[in-house]
Parts: structure tokens; C-alpha cells; sequence
């Protein structure tokens, strides 16, 4: 009987030393987040710049972007973040099509822009300290461009003030294509059957470089329990062709010439974002950002947004932005530049204006996902209609759906 | 102008003191307001293709979370 018990004993397993499991940190990439995001945009107006300041404005663009992170932690314990996004924008221009306006549809009509980016963060998630880089890329049929930039972010002890820094370039390379009447012979010819093949009669063909380069500088700071702030600078300086050159101008003396805009560009916006969570259910979040750049352009930019708690899982946002801005000195309207200028453009987008842009947004995130379907987090849909002072209107539609 | 530019930047600078001076410590576990997704300090992921067309359309651009430029033509 002893020697039973004692065999018993024998094959009782042993205690294994107590491990924490709830620090541990997967190595394998995993899928933190997927974000797709489509608009449907619309425009119409009577001052394109294509026509000089005269002639419609009617475009439609369809945007859409699906946004991929991924994580994983690195043997030191680092969370490695990887934000890969693909974009692809379909856009019709009835002003564009006037470059040509002897094809029934030129190549310029309409046009698609894809573009790809991808981000890599490395962070400690201890102390919230974190740095990254970006590489990008974005091409349509006139326009291609390579960017590159770097992000950092400090964190304070305390968690409740953080610096972020960016920096980022973009060298872009656009094709010169000027209105058909101003290219030189025998590029100045439609071609025949006014089709979409008119790429190889635009001219001798030119590239010009547009580089870019910004950095944004951002502190938020959390003012107490239902408040906190962002202040942020963005300085940034382009060089290059900054005129578009199929854009029209017409003098005072009848005569007509492409766009003509000085080769660089300094801008500074300054922007500070308050959000307050006012009850339980309404929250306030506004914005405001003073803008200033070398062509003489001031903007003041306001924007109030009240998002309201249906439930826990529901709210709706209806938001109101205000915008005014003092154009550039290099801006007059059809047939009124003066032919000693040097720069000049009819482009209304840089005139003295202001626009108002409301709408609503609805936001629905329950706890077992939309129609049951647990990946998919959060949906929300968001309209805005947009007047502008120069007889400008759109509209915008958006849906943004979030799978977790 | 310039006088009135200024005089809104010194309002801003004493708007900001006086909000950053008011500051209390908040602990991770008092933070269940501020982390609620309404009261994120960045741009809406919905608001990207406003941004866009606000970019075009407007010659004031940057700090607030889009493009400053660069990256793309106009359309």
C-alpha cells in the first residue's frame, strides 16, 4: 500500500513556474484595421480657368481608397505599424475637354489617378514614442509623382501631451500641354476624327518638374477630463511649374496666352482643433486655420462640427465650414490683364472668395458589427453641399466603412 | 492688414497659454471621454475627399491633417 501511494506521488505532474500571458506580443503581421473610403463628388460653375475665367465648370469625380494596417512586435518588444493605401480616382472634366475643343472627346476629358502609399511605424507603446517613413506614389495620364516622408511622434510621461513632426517631399513630374491655339504648327491641328488619339499631336513633348516640400509640426494636449487641443504649423515651399499651362488667359488688348505663375511657392497654415466632449450625449469639435503664402493669399478657415450621441453606438454630425480668402495679386477676371503683366492667371480658385460647406454625417458602430457582421466596425455616411462666392456649387457624398 | 494678422496671432497665443496653463493631470482610467471615437483630434477618415476638393478649390490649403500640396495635378 505505501509503495501504491508512493507511486501515485511519483506520476503527479509537476507545477510549471507561472508565466504572465498577458504580456504577450504576437511577431506574426497581423491585420489591425481595414478602412474603404468612396466620395462621389460633383461640381458646377461658369468660370473654368481652361477658358479664361469664362465657361464651365461641370465636373464629376469618383474617389475611392482602401486603407490597410497591419502590425506586428519586433523581438525588443517595438510595435511595428505598416499603413499600406491604394487609391484610385476617376474623374470627368467638361472643362479639360476644352483644351482641344474641336475633339468631340479628348484624352484630357476624363482621367484616372491611382496611387499607392505605404507607411512603416516603429513605436513603444510604453511610452507612446514613435518614428516612421513613407514612400508614395501617384500617377495620371499628365502627372506622375514620387514622395517620400518621415514622421515622429513624443510622447510626455504622463500621456496627455504629444509632439508630432512631419516631413515630407514630393517630386512631380507634369507634361506640358498647352490649349490647341497656342501650340506651335502642325501640333495645332485637331486631329483627325476628333478622337481620344490626340496625345501625339500635342506638341513636342515636355516635361517640367513640380517639387514640393512640407513639414508639419503638431502639439495636442489633453486640457482636462472632457477637453483637448491641437495646435499645428505646416510651412512648406513648391518649386517648379506651378502655372497649369493648358489654363487660358485673355488681355486687355485681345490677345490670348497659357497661365504664367512664378516658379516657387512659400505657404503657411496655422491651424488649432478644440474638442469638447460637452455631455454625454453632444460633443463639440471645432477648427480654425489662418493661412498665408508669397502670391498674397490670406484665408481664414472656420469649421464647427456637433457630433450628437444618439446611443452608444450611434450619432449624428451635422458640421458647418466657413472659408474667405484674399486672392492672389496675380488673379484678374476674363479680358483683364493687362498685357505688361508678367504673371497672371484666371484661375477663380485663387481669387478673392468665400465659400460655406454644410452637411451632416451619421456614424453607426455597435458592438456586434453592422447587420451582424462582426469584422465590420463602423460605418458612416456623410453628405456636404458647397457654395462658393463665385457662383460655384458641389456636392459631396461619402461612405466610409471600417472591418476591425 | 498686416496690424489686424498680428493682433489674431497674439489672440491665438494668449487663447493657447491660457488653455495649456489651465491644464489638470488626467489619468489613463479618467481618459473614457477622450478616448471615445467623436473626440479624435485628426480629420475624419470621411472627410479625406472634402479635403481634396477643398484643396482644388480653394487656395488655402494644409494643417489640417491633408495635403499641403504636391503629389498631384489639378483637376
Amino acid at each position: 500500500m505505501y509503495l501504491g501511494i508512493l507511486a501515485s506521488h511519483a506520476q503527479a505532474p509537476k507545477t510549471l513556474p507561472v508565466t504572465d500571458s498577458s504580456s504577450y506580443q504576437s511577431r506574426k503581421l497581423k491585420v489591425d484595421e481595414v478602412n474603404m473610403v468612396s466620395a462621389y463628388y460633383h461640381q458646377d460653375g461658369d468660370h473654368s480657368a481652361v477658358t479664361g475665367g469664362n465657361g464651365t465648370e461641370n465636373l464629376t469625380d469618383f474617389a475611392n481608397t482602401i486603407e490597410l494596417q497591419l502590425s506586428n512586435y519586433s523581438k525588443g518588444g517595438r510595435k511595428n505599424t505598416f499603413l499600406f493605401e491604394l487609391g484610385v480616382d476617376h474623374y470627368t472634366s467638361a472643362s479639360s475637354d476644352k483644351i482641344d475643343p474641336n475633339t468631340i472627346s479628348s484624352a484630357s476629358r476624363q482621367d484616372t489617378r491611382i496611387y499607392p502609399s505605404l507607411n512603416w511605424t516603429t513605436s513603444n507603446e510604453k511610452t507612446g514614442n514613435a518614428l516612421g517613413f513613407t514612400g508614395s506614389y501617384s500617377h495620371e495620364f499628365d502627372y506622375q509623382s514620387f514622395g517620400g516622408g518621415f514622421n515622429l511622434t513624443r510622447t510626455s510621461k504622463n500621456k496627455n501631451t504629444e509632439f508630432d513632426l512631419k516631413l515630407q517631399a514630393f517630386l512631380d513630374t507634369w507634361q506640358v500641354i498647352l490649349p490647341i491655339e497656342l501650340r506651335p504648327p502642325p501640333y495645332n491641328q485637331s486631329p483627325v476624327g476628333g478622337g481620344r488619339g490626340d496625345k501625339g499631336l500635342r506638341g513636342p513633348l515636355s516635361y517640367a518638374p513640380r517639387n514640393s516640400f512640407s513639414s508639419s509640426f503638431s502639439l495636442s494636449q489633453v486640457i482636462n477630463t472632457r477637453l483637448q487641443v491641437l495646435l499645428i504649423a505646416e510651412p512648406s515651399y513648391q518649386h517648379g511649374l506651378l502655372a497649369t499651362k493648358y489654363q487660358r488667359d485673355y488681355f486687355t488688348d485681345g490677345s490670348e496666352r497659357a497661365e504664367n505663375l512664378p516658379d516657387s511657392r512659400y505657404k503657411l497654415p496655422i491651424a488649432a482643433r478644440v474638442n469638447y466632449f460637452l455631455d454625454d450625449r453632444y460633443i463639440i469639435r471645432a477648427y480654425y486655420r489662418y493661412y498665408m503664402d508669397n502670391w498674397g493669399i490670406r484665408a481664414h478657415t472656420a469649421e464647427l462640427e456637433i457630433p450628437i450621441k444618439l446611443s452608444a453606438f450611434v450619432s449624428v454630425s451635422p458640421f458647418y465650414r466657413y472659408n474667405t480668402q484674399i486672392g492672389t495679386r496675380y488673379f484678374a477676371p476674363y479680358g483683364q490683364h493687362l498685357a505688361s503683366d508678367t504673371y497672371y492667371t484666371s484661375d477663380y480658385d485663387l481669387s478673392s472668395l468665400h465659400s460655406n460647406f454644410l452637411g451632416t454625417g451619421i456614424r453607426i458602430s455597435p458592438p456586434h458589427g453592422i447587420f451582424g457582421w462582426q469584422s465590420l466596425n463602423t460605418l458612416e455616411i456623410r453628405y456636404g453641399h458647397y457654395i462658393r462666392s463665385t457662383d460655384l456649387t458641389s456636392n459631396i457624398l461619402t461612405l466610409n466603412l471600417k472591418f476591425k | 492688414m498686416r496690424e489686424k494678422n498680428h493682433r489674431l496671432c497674439l489672440l491665438i497665443g494668449i487663447i493657447a497659454v491660457s488653455c495649456f496653463s489651465a491644464c489638470v493631470s488626467v489619468k489613463p482610467y479618467q481618459k473614457n471621454r477622450l478616448n471615445d471615437a467623436e473626440m479624435e483630434l485628426s480629420a475624419r477618415k470621411s472627410q479625406k475627399f472634402e479635403q481634396s476638393f477643398q484643396l482644388y478649390r480653394e487656395g488655402g490649403s494644409g494643417a489640417n491633417g491633408g495635403k499641403s500640396g504636391g503629389g498631384c495635378g489639378c483637376n
